[in-house]
Protein backbone atom coordinates (compact mmCIF):
# COMPACT_ATOMS: atom_id res chain seq x y z
CA UNK A 1 0.00 0.00 0.00
CA UNK A 2 1.69 3.70 -1.02
CA UNK A 3 1.77 6.11 1.51
CA UNK A 4 -0.90 8.39 -0.21
CA UNK A 5 -3.60 5.36 -0.35
CA UNK A 6 -2.46 5.35 3.23
CA UNK A 7 -3.54 9.03 3.90
CA UNK A 8 -6.32 8.76 1.74
CA UNK A 9 -7.66 5.78 4.24
CA UNK A 10 -6.72 7.64 7.59
CA UNK A 11 -8.75 11.06 6.10
CA UNK A 12 -11.73 8.69 4.98
CA UNK A 13 -12.18 7.06 8.29
CA UNK A 14 -11.74 10.86 9.92
CA UNK A 15 -14.75 11.75 7.66
CA UNK A 16 -16.42 8.57 8.11
CA UNK A 17 -16.64 8.45 11.93
CA UNK A 18 -17.53 12.35 12.13
CA UNK A 19 -20.49 11.07 9.60
CA UNK A 20 -21.49 8.78 12.17
CA UNK A 21 -21.44 10.67 14.81
CA UNK A 22 -23.78 13.29 12.81
CA UNK A 23 -26.35 9.89 11.98
CA UNK A 24 -25.97 8.77 15.52
CA UNK A 25 -27.28 12.64 17.05
CA UNK A 26 -29.71 13.47 13.88
CA UNK A 27 -31.95 9.78 15.35
CA UNK A 28 -31.29 10.30 18.65
CA UNK A 29 -32.75 13.36 18.35
CA UNK A 30 -36.11 12.31 16.74
CA UNK A 31 -36.01 9.73 19.70
CA UNK A 32 -35.10 12.18 22.63
CA UNK A 33 -37.26 15.29 23.16
CA UNK A 34 -36.19 18.18 20.56
CA UNK A 35 -35.99 20.48 22.85
CA UNK A 36 -33.23 18.80 24.91
CA UNK A 37 -31.05 17.43 22.09
CA UNK A 38 -31.71 19.83 19.24
CA UNK A 39 -30.66 18.19 15.87
CA UNK A 40 -27.65 18.90 14.20
CA UNK A 41 -29.78 20.64 11.28
CA UNK A 42 -31.24 22.26 13.68
CA UNK A 43 -27.78 23.15 15.39
CA UNK A 44 -26.64 24.41 11.73
CA UNK A 45 -29.23 26.79 11.56
CA UNK A 46 -28.97 28.44 15.01
CA UNK A 47 -25.38 29.11 13.86
CA UNK A 48 -25.98 30.52 10.88
CA UNK A 49 -28.72 32.52 12.86
CA UNK A 50 -26.35 33.79 15.51
CA UNK A 51 -23.82 34.37 13.01
CA UNK A 52 -25.85 36.93 10.91
CA UNK A 53 -28.37 38.00 12.62
CA UNK A 54 -26.69 37.98 16.63
CA UNK A 55 -22.98 38.61 17.78
CA UNK A 56 -21.65 35.48 17.57
CA UNK A 57 -18.49 36.71 15.79
CA UNK A 58 -17.70 39.33 17.93
CA UNK A 59 -18.17 36.69 21.04
CA UNK A 60 -16.02 34.20 19.66
CA UNK A 61 -13.37 36.70 18.61
CA UNK A 62 -13.37 38.28 22.27
CA UNK A 63 -13.46 34.75 23.77
CA UNK A 64 -9.87 34.09 20.93
CA UNK A 65 -8.11 36.86 22.13
CA UNK A 66 -8.76 36.11 26.00
CA UNK A 67 -7.28 32.33 24.93
CA UNK A 68 -4.45 33.95 22.83
CA UNK A 69 -3.18 36.36 25.09
CA UNK A 70 -3.31 34.10 28.00
CA UNK A 71 -1.95 31.16 26.22
CA UNK A 72 1.32 32.92 25.31
CA UNK A 73 1.80 33.99 28.81
CA UNK A 74 1.51 30.45 30.40
CA UNK A 75 3.81 29.24 27.55
CA UNK A 76 6.07 32.27 27.70
CA UNK A 77 6.86 31.87 31.83
CA UNK A 78 5.99 27.89 31.16
CA UNK A 79 8.88 27.42 29.48
CA UNK A 80 11.40 29.44 31.38
CA UNK A 81 10.88 27.84 34.30
CA UNK A 82 10.38 24.35 32.92
CA UNK A 83 13.65 24.71 31.11
CA UNK A 84 15.14 26.24 34.46
CA UNK A 85 13.88 23.75 36.29
CA UNK A 86 14.81 20.75 33.95
CA UNK A 87 18.51 22.06 34.09
CA UNK A 88 19.29 23.00 37.49
CA UNK A 89 18.60 20.80 40.25
CA UNK A 90 18.76 23.38 43.21
CA UNK A 91 15.67 25.09 41.21
CA UNK A 92 14.20 21.66 40.50
CA UNK A 93 14.46 21.09 44.09
CA UNK A 94 13.30 24.45 45.39
CA UNK A 95 10.18 24.80 42.76
CA UNK A 96 9.16 21.44 42.74
CA UNK A 97 6.69 21.51 45.96
CA UNK A 98 5.18 24.82 44.69
CA UNK A 99 4.64 23.17 41.05
CA UNK A 100 2.32 19.96 42.75
CA UNK A 101 0.71 22.61 44.85
CA UNK A 102 0.04 24.21 41.62
CA UNK A 103 -0.76 21.42 39.65
CA UNK A 104 -3.73 20.26 42.18
CA UNK A 105 -5.24 23.88 42.70
CA UNK A 106 -8.47 23.57 41.31
CA UNK A 107 -9.06 26.20 38.57
CA UNK A 108 -12.58 27.14 39.83
CA UNK A 109 -10.46 28.04 43.25
CA UNK A 110 -7.94 30.35 40.91
CA UNK A 111 -10.66 32.06 38.99
CA UNK A 112 -12.00 33.45 42.13
CA UNK A 113 -9.41 34.19 44.17
CA UNK A 114 -8.09 36.21 40.84
CA UNK A 115 -11.43 38.13 40.86
CA UNK A 116 -11.49 38.50 44.46
CA UNK A 117 -7.98 40.00 44.72
CA UNK A 118 -7.87 42.10 41.10
CA UNK A 119 -11.61 42.86 40.46
CA UNK A 120 -14.09 41.48 37.83
CA UNK A 121 -11.93 42.76 35.47
CA UNK A 122 -9.39 42.15 31.83
CA UNK A 123 -6.35 41.43 33.74
CA UNK A 124 -7.86 39.03 36.33
CA UNK A 125 -9.43 36.81 33.61
CA UNK A 126 -6.40 36.17 31.73
CA UNK A 127 -4.06 35.62 34.87
CA UNK A 128 -6.27 33.44 36.28
CA UNK A 129 -6.74 31.32 33.04
CA UNK A 130 -2.61 31.76 32.53
CA UNK A 131 -2.28 30.60 36.05
CA UNK A 132 -4.16 27.24 35.47
CA UNK A 133 -2.50 26.25 32.49
CA UNK A 134 1.57 26.99 33.61
CA UNK A 135 2.38 24.61 35.93
CA UNK A 136 0.81 21.80 32.99
CA UNK A 137 3.20 23.51 30.28
CA UNK A 138 6.60 23.61 33.58
CA UNK A 139 5.65 19.57 34.10
CA UNK A 140 6.27 19.14 30.07
CA UNK A 141 9.15 21.53 29.40
CA UNK A 142 11.13 20.44 32.54
CA UNK A 143 10.61 16.67 31.24
CA UNK A 144 11.77 17.83 27.77
CA UNK A 145 14.90 19.65 29.61
CA UNK A 146 16.13 16.82 30.74
CA UNK A 147 16.14 14.61 27.83
CA UNK A 148 18.05 16.23 26.13
CA UNK A 149 21.12 14.58 24.80
CA UNK A 150 24.42 15.84 26.77
CA UNK A 151 27.02 14.17 23.92
CA UNK A 152 24.71 16.35 21.36
CA UNK A 153 25.89 19.83 23.25
CA UNK A 154 29.41 18.36 23.60
CA UNK A 155 29.82 18.82 19.70
CA UNK A 156 28.90 22.36 20.34
CA UNK A 157 31.33 22.58 23.26
CA UNK A 158 34.03 20.73 21.08
CA UNK A 159 34.01 22.82 18.34
CA UNK A 160 33.37 26.05 20.49
CA UNK A 161 30.48 26.80 18.52
CA UNK A 162 28.32 29.92 19.78
CA UNK A 163 25.71 29.65 22.86
CA UNK A 164 23.26 31.24 20.60
CA UNK A 165 23.55 28.85 17.75
CA UNK A 166 23.98 25.91 20.15
CA UNK A 167 20.71 27.36 21.38
CA UNK A 168 18.97 27.71 18.38
CA UNK A 169 20.43 24.73 16.33
CA UNK A 170 20.90 21.66 18.89
CA UNK A 171 19.00 22.69 22.26
CA UNK A 172 15.63 24.03 21.03
CA UNK A 173 15.16 21.35 18.17
CA UNK A 174 15.43 18.64 20.95
CA UNK A 175 12.76 20.44 22.94
CA UNK A 176 10.14 20.66 19.80
CA UNK A 177 8.27 17.65 20.92
CA UNK A 178 7.62 18.70 24.33
CA UNK A 179 6.71 22.47 22.87
CA UNK A 180 4.27 21.35 20.56
CA UNK A 181 2.44 19.03 23.24
CA UNK A 182 2.45 21.99 25.58
CA UNK A 183 1.09 24.07 22.85
CA UNK A 184 -1.46 21.05 21.90
CA UNK A 185 -2.91 20.51 25.15
CA UNK A 186 -2.29 24.23 26.23
CA UNK A 187 -5.23 25.23 23.57
CA UNK A 188 -7.62 22.72 24.69
CA UNK A 189 -7.48 23.30 28.08
CA UNK A 190 -6.91 27.21 27.72
CA UNK A 191 -10.17 27.56 26.13
CA UNK A 192 -12.34 25.58 28.27
CA UNK A 193 -10.81 27.48 31.05
CA UNK A 194 -11.29 30.92 29.49
CA UNK A 195 -15.27 29.91 28.96
CA UNK A 196 -15.67 29.38 33.11
CA UNK A 197 -13.64 32.93 33.54
CA UNK A 198 -16.11 34.50 31.52
CA UNK A 199 -19.53 32.35 32.29
CA UNK A 200 -18.15 33.88 36.24
CA UNK A 201 -17.34 37.47 35.94
CA UNK A 202 -16.80 39.14 32.49
CA UNK A 203 -19.82 40.83 30.75
CA UNK A 204 -18.95 39.59 27.25
CA UNK A 205 -17.65 36.24 24.63
CA UNK A 206 -18.41 33.11 24.57
CA UNK A 207 -18.55 32.00 28.11
CA UNK A 208 -20.90 34.88 28.91
CA UNK A 209 -23.24 33.96 26.18
CA UNK A 210 -23.44 30.70 27.08
CA UNK A 211 -24.20 31.42 30.56
CA UNK A 212 -27.36 33.41 29.19
CA UNK A 213 -28.57 30.73 27.14
CA UNK A 214 -28.34 28.54 30.32
CA UNK A 215 -30.28 30.62 32.29
CA UNK A 216 -33.03 30.82 29.20
CA UNK A 217 -32.54 26.54 29.08
CA UNK A 218 -31.81 27.24 25.22
CA UNK A 219 -29.74 24.27 24.26
CA UNK A 220 -29.36 25.03 20.78
CA UNK A 221 -27.97 28.51 20.95
CA UNK A 222 -25.46 26.70 23.46
CA UNK A 223 -24.68 23.97 21.25
CA UNK A 224 -24.54 26.32 18.17
CA UNK A 225 -22.08 28.36 20.35
CA UNK A 226 -19.71 25.67 21.23
CA UNK A 227 -19.23 23.58 17.93
CA UNK A 228 -18.76 27.69 16.60
CA UNK A 229 -15.71 27.69 18.92
CA UNK A 230 -14.78 24.38 18.63
CA UNK A 231 -14.50 25.08 14.61
CA UNK A 232 -12.39 27.70 15.29
CA UNK A 233 -9.73 26.06 17.60
CA UNK A 234 -10.42 23.15 15.05
CA UNK A 235 -9.03 25.80 12.43
CA UNK A 236 -5.79 26.99 14.34
CA UNK A 237 -5.24 22.97 14.67
CA UNK A 238 -5.39 23.13 11.00
CA UNK A 239 -3.69 25.42 9.81
CA UNK A 240 -1.13 26.89 12.21
CA UNK A 241 -0.43 23.79 14.60
CA UNK A 242 -0.78 20.87 12.65
CA UNK A 243 1.53 22.66 9.61
CA UNK A 244 3.88 23.66 12.45
CA UNK A 245 4.22 20.45 13.48
CA UNK A 246 5.16 18.55 9.89
CA UNK A 247 7.91 21.35 9.64
CA UNK A 248 9.51 21.05 12.82
CA UNK A 249 9.22 17.42 12.37
CA UNK A 250 9.73 16.62 9.17
CA UNK A 251 13.21 14.63 9.87
CA UNK A 252 11.63 11.96 12.05
CA UNK B 1 56.82 24.94 20.56
CA UNK B 2 54.99 22.03 20.58
CA UNK B 3 51.64 21.56 19.33
CA UNK B 4 49.89 19.67 22.38
CA UNK B 5 51.50 19.74 26.01
CA UNK B 6 49.77 17.80 28.16
CA UNK B 7 50.85 17.67 31.96
CA UNK B 8 48.26 15.60 34.01
CA UNK B 9 49.32 15.20 37.78
CA UNK B 10 45.70 13.43 38.39
CA UNK B 11 42.45 13.23 36.80
CA UNK B 12 39.70 11.94 39.62
CA UNK B 13 36.31 10.53 38.75
CA UNK B 14 33.78 11.35 42.09
CA UNK B 15 30.96 8.60 41.28
CA UNK B 16 29.48 9.21 44.99
CA UNK B 17 29.65 10.83 48.14
CA UNK B 18 32.21 8.78 50.20
CA UNK B 19 36.37 9.20 48.81
CA UNK B 20 35.80 4.97 48.13
CA UNK B 21 33.44 5.72 45.32
CA UNK B 22 36.36 7.82 43.49
CA UNK B 23 38.10 6.88 40.35
CA UNK B 24 41.60 7.99 38.90
CA UNK B 25 40.98 8.11 35.71
CA UNK B 26 44.89 9.37 34.49
CA UNK B 27 47.40 9.95 36.94
CA UNK B 28 51.34 11.58 36.05
CA UNK B 29 50.72 12.03 32.28
CA UNK B 30 53.05 13.71 30.40
CA UNK B 31 53.07 14.45 26.83
CA UNK B 32 54.46 16.19 24.02
CA UNK B 33 52.85 16.40 20.34
CA UNK B 34 54.89 17.78 17.72
CA UNK B 35 53.21 19.85 14.75
CA UNK B 36 51.81 17.66 11.90
CA UNK B 37 52.06 14.51 13.63
CA UNK B 38 49.67 12.01 13.85
CA UNK B 39 50.09 10.21 17.32
CA UNK B 40 48.11 7.02 18.00
CA UNK B 41 47.15 6.61 21.82
CA UNK B 42 46.33 3.06 22.56
CA UNK B 43 45.18 1.26 25.61
CA UNK B 44 42.75 -1.48 27.16
CA UNK B 45 39.08 -0.09 27.52
CA UNK B 46 38.50 1.98 30.32
CA UNK B 47 42.21 3.06 30.71
CA UNK B 48 41.29 6.75 30.58
CA UNK B 49 41.93 6.99 26.74
CA UNK B 50 38.21 9.01 26.10
CA UNK B 51 39.07 10.95 29.67
CA UNK B 52 42.53 12.55 27.68
CA UNK B 53 41.09 13.81 24.69
CA UNK B 54 38.23 15.25 26.72
CA UNK B 55 40.89 17.22 28.42
CA UNK B 56 42.70 17.96 25.33
CA UNK B 57 39.44 19.16 23.28
CA UNK B 58 38.78 21.57 26.20
CA UNK B 59 35.42 19.73 27.38
CA UNK B 60 36.67 18.83 30.99
CA UNK B 61 38.38 21.05 33.16
CA UNK B 62 38.34 19.07 36.50
CA UNK B 63 41.90 17.94 36.91
CA UNK B 64 45.11 18.56 38.32
CA UNK B 65 48.03 19.94 36.02
CA UNK B 66 48.34 21.93 32.74
CA UNK B 67 47.87 21.40 29.21
CA UNK B 68 48.11 23.73 26.39
CA UNK B 69 47.08 23.29 22.75
CA UNK B 70 48.75 25.49 20.63
CA UNK B 71 50.48 27.65 23.52
CA UNK B 72 47.19 28.09 24.96
CA UNK B 73 44.42 25.92 26.98
CA UNK B 74 42.30 23.72 25.76
CA UNK B 75 39.14 26.30 26.15
CA UNK B 76 40.73 28.92 24.43
CA UNK B 77 42.10 26.82 21.71
CA UNK B 78 39.40 27.75 18.55
CA UNK B 79 41.35 25.40 15.56
CA UNK B 80 40.21 21.95 17.57
CA UNK B 81 38.06 19.34 15.20
CA UNK B 82 36.91 16.57 17.05
CA UNK B 83 35.33 13.08 15.93
CA UNK B 84 33.85 11.01 18.52
CA UNK B 85 33.24 7.15 19.14
CA UNK B 86 29.37 7.66 17.53
CA UNK B 87 29.35 10.50 14.89
CA UNK B 88 26.51 12.34 16.87
CA UNK B 89 25.01 13.93 14.18
CA UNK B 90 21.80 16.28 15.15
CA UNK B 91 19.29 13.92 13.74
CA UNK B 92 16.79 17.24 12.43
CA UNK B 93 19.75 18.55 10.26
CA UNK B 94 20.61 17.19 7.06
CA UNK B 95 23.75 16.42 6.22
CA UNK B 96 24.97 20.13 5.19
CA UNK B 97 23.73 21.82 8.00
CA UNK B 98 25.26 19.23 10.22
CA UNK B 99 28.40 20.06 8.87
CA UNK B 100 27.89 23.49 8.76
CA UNK B 101 27.06 23.34 11.98
CA UNK B 102 30.47 24.28 13.46
CA UNK B 103 31.36 27.20 10.95
CA UNK B 104 30.02 30.67 12.31
CA UNK B 105 29.37 32.87 9.79
CA UNK B 106 32.06 32.54 6.54
CA UNK B 107 31.70 33.82 3.38
CA UNK B 108 32.67 30.79 1.21
CA UNK B 109 30.67 28.27 3.80
CA UNK B 110 28.31 26.97 1.65
CA UNK B 111 31.65 26.26 -1.26
CA UNK B 112 33.49 24.60 1.45
CA UNK B 113 30.94 22.27 2.72
CA UNK B 114 30.03 21.17 -1.02
CA UNK B 115 34.03 20.78 -1.61
CA UNK B 116 34.21 18.84 1.94
CA UNK B 117 31.05 16.48 0.77
CA UNK B 118 32.46 15.80 -2.46
CA UNK B 119 35.58 14.56 -1.28
CA UNK B 120 34.18 12.59 1.13
CA UNK B 121 31.95 11.27 -1.73
CA UNK B 122 28.43 12.54 0.14
CA UNK B 123 27.75 15.67 -2.37
CA UNK B 124 24.51 13.25 -3.35
CA UNK B 125 23.36 12.90 0.03
CA UNK B 126 24.02 17.20 1.07
CA UNK B 127 20.29 17.28 1.89
CA UNK B 128 19.62 13.51 3.48
CA UNK B 129 18.98 13.43 7.46
CA UNK B 130 21.57 11.60 9.29
CA UNK B 131 18.63 8.81 9.68
CA UNK B 132 18.82 7.57 5.92
CA UNK B 133 22.65 7.23 6.00
CA UNK B 134 24.36 4.56 6.38
CA UNK B 135 26.99 3.56 9.25
CA UNK B 136 29.62 4.51 7.23
CA UNK B 137 28.34 7.55 5.53
CA UNK B 138 27.36 9.01 8.96
CA UNK B 139 31.27 8.34 9.92
CA UNK B 140 32.39 10.25 6.78
CA UNK B 141 29.70 13.25 7.37
CA UNK B 142 31.22 13.63 10.79
CA UNK B 143 34.87 13.68 9.35
CA UNK B 144 33.85 16.25 7.18
CA UNK B 145 32.42 18.37 10.44
CA UNK B 146 36.07 17.83 11.84
CA UNK B 147 37.42 19.16 8.86
CA UNK B 148 35.29 22.09 7.62
CA UNK B 149 37.25 24.30 10.32
CA UNK B 150 40.22 23.02 8.95
CA UNK B 151 41.77 22.35 12.32
CA UNK B 152 45.09 22.51 13.60
CA UNK B 153 44.38 20.07 15.83
CA UNK B 154 42.05 16.76 15.08
CA UNK B 155 40.79 14.31 18.02
CA UNK B 156 39.44 11.07 17.23
CA UNK B 157 38.40 8.97 19.73
CA UNK B 158 38.29 5.36 18.06
CA UNK B 159 35.89 7.16 15.38
CA UNK B 160 35.64 3.46 12.82
CA UNK B 161 34.65 0.92 15.34
CA UNK B 162 32.51 -1.04 14.59
CA UNK B 163 31.97 -0.47 11.32
CA UNK B 164 32.92 -3.24 8.81
CA UNK B 165 36.75 -3.50 7.67
CA UNK B 166 36.36 -2.31 3.82
CA UNK B 167 34.62 0.74 5.35
CA UNK B 168 36.67 1.64 7.75
CA UNK B 169 39.82 1.57 6.20
CA UNK B 170 38.26 3.67 3.43
CA UNK B 171 37.53 6.15 6.35
CA UNK B 172 41.18 5.77 7.41
CA UNK B 173 42.67 6.77 3.69
CA UNK B 174 40.33 9.26 3.83
CA UNK B 175 41.53 10.43 7.23
CA UNK B 176 45.21 10.07 6.25
CA UNK B 177 44.83 12.15 2.89
CA UNK B 178 42.83 15.14 4.77
CA UNK B 179 45.92 14.91 7.41
CA UNK B 180 48.53 15.30 5.42
CA UNK B 181 46.85 17.74 3.03
CA UNK B 182 46.28 19.73 5.60
CA UNK B 183 49.42 19.17 7.55
CA UNK B 184 46.75 18.79 11.04
CA UNK B 185 48.06 17.37 14.15
CA UNK B 186 46.19 14.40 15.16
CA UNK B 187 45.65 12.39 18.18
CA UNK B 188 44.07 9.35 17.44
CA UNK B 189 42.66 6.42 20.15
CA UNK B 190 42.37 2.75 19.56
CA UNK B 191 42.78 -0.16 21.51
CA UNK B 192 43.57 -1.63 17.98
CA UNK B 193 47.29 -1.98 17.29
CA UNK B 194 47.43 -2.94 13.32
CA UNK B 195 45.36 0.46 13.34
CA UNK B 196 47.51 2.66 15.41
CA UNK B 197 50.60 0.90 13.40
CA UNK B 198 49.00 1.78 9.70
CA UNK B 199 47.63 5.12 10.66
CA UNK B 200 50.47 6.75 13.08
CA UNK B 201 53.70 8.39 12.99
CA UNK B 202 54.04 7.98 16.82
CA UNK B 203 52.22 5.22 19.29
CA UNK B 204 51.79 6.63 22.88
CA UNK B 205 50.68 3.35 24.94
CA UNK B 206 49.09 3.53 28.35
CA UNK B 207 48.64 1.65 31.40
CA UNK B 208 45.46 0.52 32.47
CA UNK B 209 43.77 2.80 35.68
CA UNK B 210 44.89 5.01 36.29
CA UNK B 211 46.14 5.61 32.71
CA UNK B 212 49.89 6.56 32.32
CA UNK B 213 52.57 6.17 29.39
CA UNK B 214 54.27 3.02 29.52
CA UNK B 215 55.46 3.00 26.10
CA UNK B 216 55.80 5.77 23.49
CA UNK B 217 57.55 4.61 20.16
CA UNK B 218 58.27 6.57 16.32
CA UNK B 219 56.54 4.36 13.77
CA UNK B 220 59.99 3.81 11.26
CA UNK B 221 57.77 2.70 8.38
CA UNK B 222 57.56 4.69 4.80
CA UNK B 223 54.92 7.18 5.08
CA UNK B 224 52.94 5.43 2.09
CA UNK B 225 52.51 2.39 3.81
CA UNK B 226 49.09 0.62 3.11
CA UNK B 227 47.46 -1.90 5.78
CA UNK B 228 48.33 -4.66 4.13
CA UNK B 229 51.92 -4.08 3.77
CA UNK B 230 54.12 -6.75 5.40
CA UNK B 231 55.83 -4.36 7.20
CA UNK B 232 53.18 -3.39 9.29
CA UNK B 233 52.21 -6.88 10.33
CA UNK B 234 56.28 -6.80 11.02
CA UNK B 235 56.88 -4.33 12.77
CA UNK B 236 53.34 -5.27 14.76
CA UNK B 237 55.19 -8.72 15.32
CA UNK B 238 58.42 -7.58 16.59
CA UNK B 239 56.35 -4.90 18.93
CA UNK B 240 54.62 -8.11 20.67
CA UNK B 241 57.75 -10.08 20.99
CA UNK B 242 59.85 -6.86 22.37
CA UNK B 243 57.34 -5.85 24.96
CA UNK B 244 55.25 -9.18 25.79
CA UNK B 245 54.84 -8.47 29.01
CA UNK B 246 53.94 -4.61 28.83
CA UNK B 247 51.52 -5.53 26.04
CA UNK B 248 50.25 -9.04 26.80
CA UNK B 249 46.23 -7.96 28.04
CA UNK B 250 46.71 -4.68 27.35
CA UNK B 251 45.33 -3.99 23.63
CA UNK B 252 42.45 -6.00 21.87
CA UNK B 253 44.90 -7.27 19.12
CA UNK B 254 41.96 -7.71 16.64
CA UNK B 255 42.33 -7.95 13.29
CA UNK B 256 40.19 -5.32 11.36
CA UNK B 257 43.38 -3.52 9.58
CA UNK B 258 44.78 -4.96 6.84
CA UNK B 259 42.10 -7.88 6.23
CA UNK B 260 40.56 -6.98 3.07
Amino acid sequence: MTVTTKIKNRYSLKVTSLILFLCVWQFASIWIDVDVLPSPARVASSIHEHLFAGDLLSSVAITLARVGVSFFIAMAFGVAVGVLMGRNRNWDAALDGLLILSLNLPALVVIILCYLWFGLGEFAAVLAVSINKFPIVVVNMREGAKAVDMDLLQVTQAFKVSPYRTFFKVYLPQLYPYLLASARSGLALVWKIVLVVELLGRSDGVGFKLGIYFQFFDITSILAYSFAFIFVVMIIELLVIAPLDRRLMEWR
Amino acid sequence: MSAVSVEILKKIYNNGVSSQSSVTALENFRLEIKRGEFTCIVGPSGCGKTTLLNLIGGLDKNFEGVISVNGVSPQRSSAVGYMFQSPRLMPWLNVGQNVGLVVDKEPNKDKKIKELLSEMELDKFINAYPKSLSGGMRRRAALARAFITEPDLLLLDEPFLSLDVPVANRLRKMLLNLCKRRSATAVFVTHDLREAIYLGDRLVFMSGTPGRVVLDLLVDLPSQRLPEDPDVERFRHNLLEQHPRLLAGLIEDTESVGNT
